[in-house]
């Protein structure tokens, strides 16, 4: 097992997947349309670590999920998942790995959870004391207890959430496919799942992959982040990377005296909004605020000031719409991001 | 049957035992949780009994007419008639839920069969497992065991023997037809006809002996799409009867080599199908 451990969990390279579609074109001609969703994919996870994986619709994302777990066999490339080709192996596979769709779910529809889990006990062939302790845990942790006895297609979103989550980690898998785990949920709901899945991932060791829109998931649970868009790589970092990638800027929040113009002749910092006596300065997300404060305190009655970090959401929708223009100039990558972006 | 990493005998058998095991386990649940509505249940069987009895009070009726069907006598259709009814009744509870399959591609559900650790078959075939379907399965074993005591035959063991034969090799090559049914729904979601008109429609044809039958009809079902092979061939030896379009007469002896073929052939579609699967966009 060591040599197994050594290498990365789930690796990728130039992973490609073409699907071919027929259009309607005119009356009765149908015409074939190639489109590309994943294009050239190529990257790692190692054993252990927790990374987000996002990007605009379309991009390619739960295509992805589908290969590494053998749902669909790729177009092109190589694709390894703890050292099994998913799709030739998808059976063998299939006892290594836990997998969550929020779209739906996995769990059977008419039969009440806790049968739904004695099956997966069965098919998977879970020790009963290794399922005993993970089924308890989840219990608690995910309040599951007054769900148990319920069918599935009973279930509340959030509550199915939970208890597909609960079924993908029966069997201890090694690596855990979440696509979309918190759509839907209410607050307090997200949080619980969030810290659900810290906990395991620390405790246990889970290598996690993980999909979504809501970018508090990433913020919460992520290290590393991946961007793709088009099938491709635009982005593989950390979150801080991420923001400088984007080119964030920061914005320097400061209360004068008095309704005065627009600050001016600050050095690397602009104006961007004037409200009363309250006024919006951006600059540079890598550049310190300190010699800002102190030009503009020399020079104006300064009595609050705050620093705000970049919206994210913000960073993201730039650096999806940059993503195009990335692909077209290999060269136009921003040379800040610490995993410049392939070609 | 879905997974070809392993292509030694080993790991066949491996795959052919998993895929049992989880048959067992999902058929088991399901018949579990119809029992627990015992009232249900029954209704269902007694439904399922009565509208295929329905079948065969047609054919009663007929003989209230007539003498001889195509130069067959009651008790002959009747064996005719148990037999097929039998084994696409067996067929039918076995396998005959696989015919979901495009329903299931189309609403994506197909998805969540293939991240468990089973054959994809062995799971759609035994999803909603429907015990009510013994109920066809037993009403043509009824009118089976009605006909053998009547029609003329010197039963020495080896024709005893021919009975069951032909019930189990009719029951695999109508699950055969169901799987290669299921599996042309890889790539054709609506092709769920296309398999009932075979398997419930090839029923409703061999209920009746060959001889009502145009020659080219019996061309068809012999050499297409082998449905011949499951109760005429073999119960016109029993009867002693002469074969259609002059076949020798070991073709009665075929059965299991014809199913194993179909077995063979619905195998190697239902892998091609798995791995031509696309999934949905979401
Ligand atoms: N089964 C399919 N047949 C044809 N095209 C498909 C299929 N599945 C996905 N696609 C196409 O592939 C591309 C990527 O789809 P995918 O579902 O991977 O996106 P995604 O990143 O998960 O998006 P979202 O955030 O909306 O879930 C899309 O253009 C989609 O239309
Ligand atoms: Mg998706």
């Amino acid at each position: 097992m060591d040599g197994v451990a050594a290498e990365p969990l789930i690796e990728l390279d130039s992973v490609e997947k073409v699907f071919t579609v027929r259009r309607r074109a005119g009356r009765l001609r149908r015409t074939r349309h190639e489109v590309r969703a994943v294009d050239g994919l190529t990257f790692q996870v190692p054993r252990g670590e927790m990374v987000g994986y996002i990007g605009p619709n379309g991009a390619g994302k739960s295509t992805t999920i589908k290969m590494l777990t053998g749902i669909l066999v790729p177009s092109g490339g190589r694709l390894r998942v703890a050292g099994i080709d998913p799709s030739l192996q998808r059976a063998r596979l299939a006892r290594r790995i836990g997998v969550v769709f929020g779209q739906r779910t996995t769990l059977w529809w008419d039969l009440p959870l806790k049968d739904s889990y004695e099956l997966v006990r069965r098919m998977y062939r879970v020790p009963a004391a290794v399922f005993r302790a993970n089924l308890d845990r989840c219990i608690e942790l995910l309040d599951l207890a007054p769900l148990l006895d319920v069918p599935v297609r009973q279930l509340s979103l959030g509550q199915r959430m939970r208890g597909d989550i609960t079924a993908a980690l029966l069997h201890d898998p090694d690596v855990l496919y979440l696509d979309e785990p918190t759509i839907g949920l209410d607050v307090v709901s997200k949080a619980k799942v969030r810290s659900f899945l810290r906990e395991t991932n620390a405790e246990r060791g889970t290598t996690v992959l993980l999909t979504t829109h809501d970018l508090t998931d990433i913020e919460q649970l992520c290290h590393r982040v991946m961007v793709i868009d088009h099938g491709r790589l635009v982005f593989d970092g950390d979150l801080a990377g991420l923001r400088a990638a984007a080119d964030g800027e920061r914005t320097l929040v400061v209360d004068l005296a008095e309704e005065l113009p627009p600050i001016e002749g600050v050095p690397g910092a602009r104006t961007v909004k004037v409200e009363g006596p309250r006024q919006w300065l951006a600059f540079p997300a890598e550049r310190s605020a300190a010699p800002l404060v102190t030009a503009i305190a020399a020079r104006y009655p300064l009595v609050d000031l705050a620093v705000r970090e970049p919206d994210i959401e913000a960073l993201i929708a730039e650096l999806y719409a940059g993503g195009g223009a990335a692909r077209r100039d290999p060269g136009g990558a921003d040379p800040a991001a610490p995993d410049p972006l392939r070609p | 049957m879905a997974r070809r990493h392993d292509g030694t005998a080993d790991g066949r058998l491996r795959t052919l035992g998993e895929g049992g095991r989880a048959y067992g386990l999902i058929a088991w649940m399901w018949v579990r949780s119809t029992l627990a509505y015992r009232t249900s249940f029954a209704l269902m069987t007694l439904g399922n009994f009565a509208s295929s009895a329905l079948d065969f009070v047609a054919l009663l009726l007929m003989f209230s007419r007539v003498h001889a069907l195509g130069g067959f006598a009651l008790p002959e259709v009747a064996f005719l008639y148990g037999t097929c009814s039998l084994s696409l009744g067996l067929a039918d509870l076995a396998v005959g839920n696989a015919e979901r399959l495009g329903a299931r591609i189309r609403d994506g559900t197909l998805d969540t069969l293939l991240l468990r650790p089973a054959p994809v078959y062995a799971q759609i075939a035994a999803d909603r497992f429907a015990l009510r379907r013994l109920g066809r399965t037993s009403q043509g074993l009824l009118v089976l065991l009605w006909s053998t005591g009547r029609i003329e035959v010197d039963w020495t063991p080896g024709r005893i023997l021919m009975v069951p034969l032909m019930v189990v090799c009719g029951a695999v090559i109508f699950g055969a037809v169901f799987t290669a049914g299921a599996a042309f729904q890889f790539w054709a979601q609506d092709a769920a006809e296309l398999q009932n008109s075979l398997t419930y429609g090839g029923n409703a044809l061999l209920q009746y002996p060959p001889t009502v039958f145009a020659r080219d009809l019996i061309r068809g079902v012999t050499f297409i799409v082998p449905l011949a092979f499951v109760n005429w061939l073999p119960a016109l030896w029993l009867l002693g009867r002469p074969y259609p379009l002059g076949l020798p007469p070991w073709t009665a002896f075929l059965g299991p080599a014809v199913a194993a073929l179909m077995v063979a052939g619905a195998a190697l579609a239902w892998r091609h199908g798995v791995r031509a699967y696309r999934s949905t966009g979401s």
